[in-house]
């Protein structure tokens, strides 16, 4: 059984095979290149990419003739130089690609609402209740490539399928300009002779540990014991079974903009005092951050604002070296801002506020100490690896059961005394 | 009862045997020593059922007996005595010790509850108690501390001849070690489960002087008990029961990368770098154009980073270790260089000590230890 995205509504005798495959993953074809391209239609069919022309910037997207000298994307530009030395290297225009990926996701959006945004170039869309108005999914997925084109002039690439997983591999081994539809019945014969690194989550080592565990395509994977996987590979081994075996229960969620997290006061009182403020700015801090790790999310950006007696309001905001979760470094990070914006122009602060930025999904996953042994089951033990959980993560579910005794630093606690005793 | 005897000897024997009283026994009697006066010796014993200390001192022994005191007491007490003759009488129900002006009256304990002492052994054959001594804290350092794997937390003993081979592994890392001794039977062939923790007390308690004699049972299959004793001090333990797991088919067959550096200078380049990595997080290690870097900490956190020089043949390398896991080996090294040899990254390193950089390794200790994983 493939398990979908959505239940599935009786097949219309018009309908063709793809009817219960109404996930589509839309992934335009090197989309940098391919906007740059309408405005140099000279590069067309030579080895060309975008990105900066310096030695220690990379390749953000390579034509197709590139990569068939081996040029990627994420590459130093003087390693994909020194593949092609005759590259075209255009420059980058940001402003270009954004207009033209609201283009397409206005395309997307107008099929259905249901419209799961990736990336700049990239989403996923359920067209379950479209069917009805704009035929099966593989005629829908035509049109979107139709529309696309029509609006955009750009090429992309469409995979029809169950679910998630199975659409994005479909669209992977479909490009450029292509569409790739899987009929449901059909998901595990199609998925079962490919690699197995086209499985989610199936890295560069990861895919050398399954090799050497003579695990070589899908379809040997679909027929481990996933009880066995959880004790070797730890949660992400039933997960990978699931997937190889056509299985994903993940839903299109279309996001509403979440890309910021913003918690913010209005004084009853305006503050004058700056050990006050900062005082407040780390209690909104680590609200801020407890709100964004409730949606799993890494800031790589924060901004603090201040409003004053008039109304005007400023802010700071800095971009972070590396992600940050926890409420103590968005403190850290926070102070300055703060201190800057109150060296510009002082002021009684009538509202403060704190915003975690470019939120993303937390890229580092933990380490894992391996065995020697291949088979550890012989052993029988939770790993203690597992059992390790951040001071925040304790913070956020103490929070949840105790909602008014949530946990907070020293310094919070003796500010909110004293704001209870002026309160009376 | 009565003797006499001196401070020093006394509180060497008492301290000894005390060491081994268990600080929750299963009963109480088990929180006393068994002092034995007879034939001008004196013997005193402690035991928790698993394992037990007896040794036998001299003394000027005035009427024979038995007494069962509370150790720890006992032990507090003769250690703080003044230089000088002590005397240990049983008056009544009261053992009295007495030494200079000093007098202390201690309970007695029910001598006929305790249990029968474990008959020691027979002598297998000796081994050099430096040797031994030696073997033991390399081939500890990878035995797992985790009584919830009891079969782990045990060395694997196995003798062949006249040598014997210690193995240890807690999963993460395996030591093995070889050393030859004096077995009394050349053609002895068998092998024994015995805990870490005994093996480190018997190291720390019996190393340091001259030969140990090696005790267990080479006739009948099911022994329980291993032996060593030494200058008179004699000590047994349970063997620990089980299937031990088949590890020396993990030492990898071929390696092609091999990095050889200063084992005290990576100790103590760990050892800083280390500082900044929390519980769990890895130690990296870039092995490139002729030195080590070290780097620790991540993310929002400390980092730290510092590199070694290294004597590298083969491909570069990135591998990414617990620093514990790193510094418990190399402590324990011997050898002035330690060689690292590698397959790739994912895969177990070998590390191998080695007195001079140009010399030969030392094969008799092998540490093998898996990396971390660390996500792309």
């Amino acid at each position: 059984m493939v398990s979908t995205g959505r239940s599935t509504t009786p097949r219309p005798e018009w309908a063709d095979s793809s009817w219960d495959s109404t996930i589509l993953h839309i992934d335009m074809d090197a989309f940098f290149l391919s906007v740059e391209l309408l405005d140099h239609p000279e590069l067309r069919g030579i080895p060309a990419v975008v990105g900066g022309n310096s030695g220690r910037s990379v390749v953000t997207s390579p034509s197709y003739e590139a990569r068939k000298y081996g040029i990627r994307s994420a590459m130093p530009m003087s390693q994909a130089l020194a593949l092609y030395p005759r590259l075209t290297i255009i420059e980058p225009t940001r402003d270009k690609y954004s207009h033209a990926s609201k283009k397409v996701m206005g395309v997307l959006h107008d099929i259905t609402p249901s419209v799961e945004q990736l990336s700049i170039d990239e989403a996923f869309i359920d067209v379950s209740g479209a069917r009805r108005r704009l035929g099966t999914p593989a005629q829908i997925a035509a049109l979107i490539k139709q529309r696309v084109r029509a609006v955009t002039g750009l090429p992309s690439t469409v995979g029809v399928a169950a679910n998630k997983s199975v659409a994005k591999i479909a669209s992977d081994h479909s490009k450029p300009d292509g569409l790739g539809v899987v009929p449901i019945e059909l998901t595990q014969e199609y998925l079962a002779p490919l690699p197995v690194n086209v499985i989610w989550g199936v890295g560069p080592k990861l895919h050398q540990r399954l090799m050497n565990a003579d695990i070589h395509t899908v379809g040997e994977l679909a027929k481990q014991d996933p009880r066995r996987m959880q004790r070797w590979l730890g949660a992400i081994g039933p997960q990978l079974v699931a997937l190889a075996s056509g299985e994903d229960p993940r839903t299109v969620e279309p996001r509403h903009d979440s890309k910021s997290v913003s918690v913010e006061h209005t004084f009853e009182r305006d503050i004058v005092d700056n050990q006050v403020l900062e005082k407040y700015l780390l209690d909104l801090s680590y609200e801020c951050s407890r709100r964004m790790r409730q949606e799993g999310l890494v800031a790589w950006g924060l901004s603090v604002k201040v409003k004053d007696t008039e109304l005007s309001t400023r802010t700071k905001s800095l971009s972070l070296q590396s992600s940050a979760t926890s409420g103590a470094v968005f403190f850290k990070q926070a102070v300055p801002l703060l201190q800057m914006l109150m060296q510009q122009r002082w002021h009684p602060v009538r509202l403060l506020g704190v915003r975690a930025d470019r939120l993303a999904e937390p890229a580092v996953q933990h380490e894992v100490q391996e065995s020697l042994f291949e088979d550890d089951t012989i052993f029988e033990q939770p790993d203690a690896s597992q059992d390790w959980i951040s001071t925040d993560q304790i913070l956020d579910d103490v929070a949840k059961k105790f909602p008014s005794a949530a946990i907070k630093p020293a310094t919070l606690l003796q500010h909110e005394r004293q704001q209870r005793m002026s309160d009376g | 009862m009565k003797f006499t005897i001196g401070r020093d000897v006394l509180t060497d024997a008492v301290t000894w045997t005390a060491r081994s009283l268990s600080p929750r026994p299963p009963v109480p009697v088990l929180r006393g020593l068994l002092i034995t006066a007879e034939d001008n010796l004196v013997s005193i014993a402690s035991f928790d059922y698993e394992t037990s200390a007896q040794l036998d001192v001299e003394a000027h022994i005035e009427s024979e007996g038995q007494i069962l005191v509370e150790g720890r007491m006992l032990s507090d007490i003769v250690k703080s005595l003044p230089n000088a003759p002590v005397t240990i009488e049983l008056t009544e129900s009261r053992v009295v010790v007495t030494c200079q002006n000093s007098t202390f009256t201690l309970a007695t304990m029910p001598v006929n509850e305790y249990p029968a002492l474990p008959a020691m052994p027979e002598v297998a054959g000796t081994i050099d108690g430096s040797v031994f001594a030696e073997a033991i804290a390399q081939v500890t350092a990878a035995a797992s501390k985790d009584d919830t794997l009891p079969i782990l937390t045990a060395v694997k003993i196995e003798i062949e001849g006249d040598k014997i081979t210690f193995l240890a592994t807690d999963r993460y890392r395996l030591s093995m070690k070889e050393i030859t001794w004096t077995p009394h039977d050349p053609q002895i062939s068998t092998s024994v489960l015995v805990k870490s923790r005994t093996l480190t007390e018997v190291a720390r308690s019996l190393g340091g002087g001259g030969e140990i004699e090696f005790r267990f049972a080479t006739e009948t299959d099911d022994a329980e008990l291993v032996g060593f004793s030494s200058g008179g001090r004699r000590t047994t333990s349970l063997l620990v029961d089980g299937e031990y797991p088949k590890i020396r088919s993990l030492f990898p067959e071929e390696s092609n990368i091999y990095a050889t550096v200063d084992t005290g200078q990576l100790i103590e380049a760990v050892k800083r770098v280390a500082l900044v990595a929390e519980r769990n997080t890895s130690l990296l290690m870039v092995f490139s154009n002729g030195e080590v870097s070290l780097s620790a900490g991540q993310g929002d956190d400390a980092s730290a980073t510092e590199s070694v020089p290294v004597q590298m043949e083969g491909e570069d390398i990135t591998v990414a270790f617990n620093p514990s896991y790193l510094s418990e080996g190399l402590n324990v090294m011997g050898g002035a260089y330690t060689r690292f040899a590698f397959t790739s990254a994912p895969k177990p390193a070998l590390l191998t000590g080695k007195k001079e950089l140009e010399g030969p390794q030392n094969e008799d200790y092998r540490y093998l230890v898996m990396p971390i994983r660390i996500p792309n």
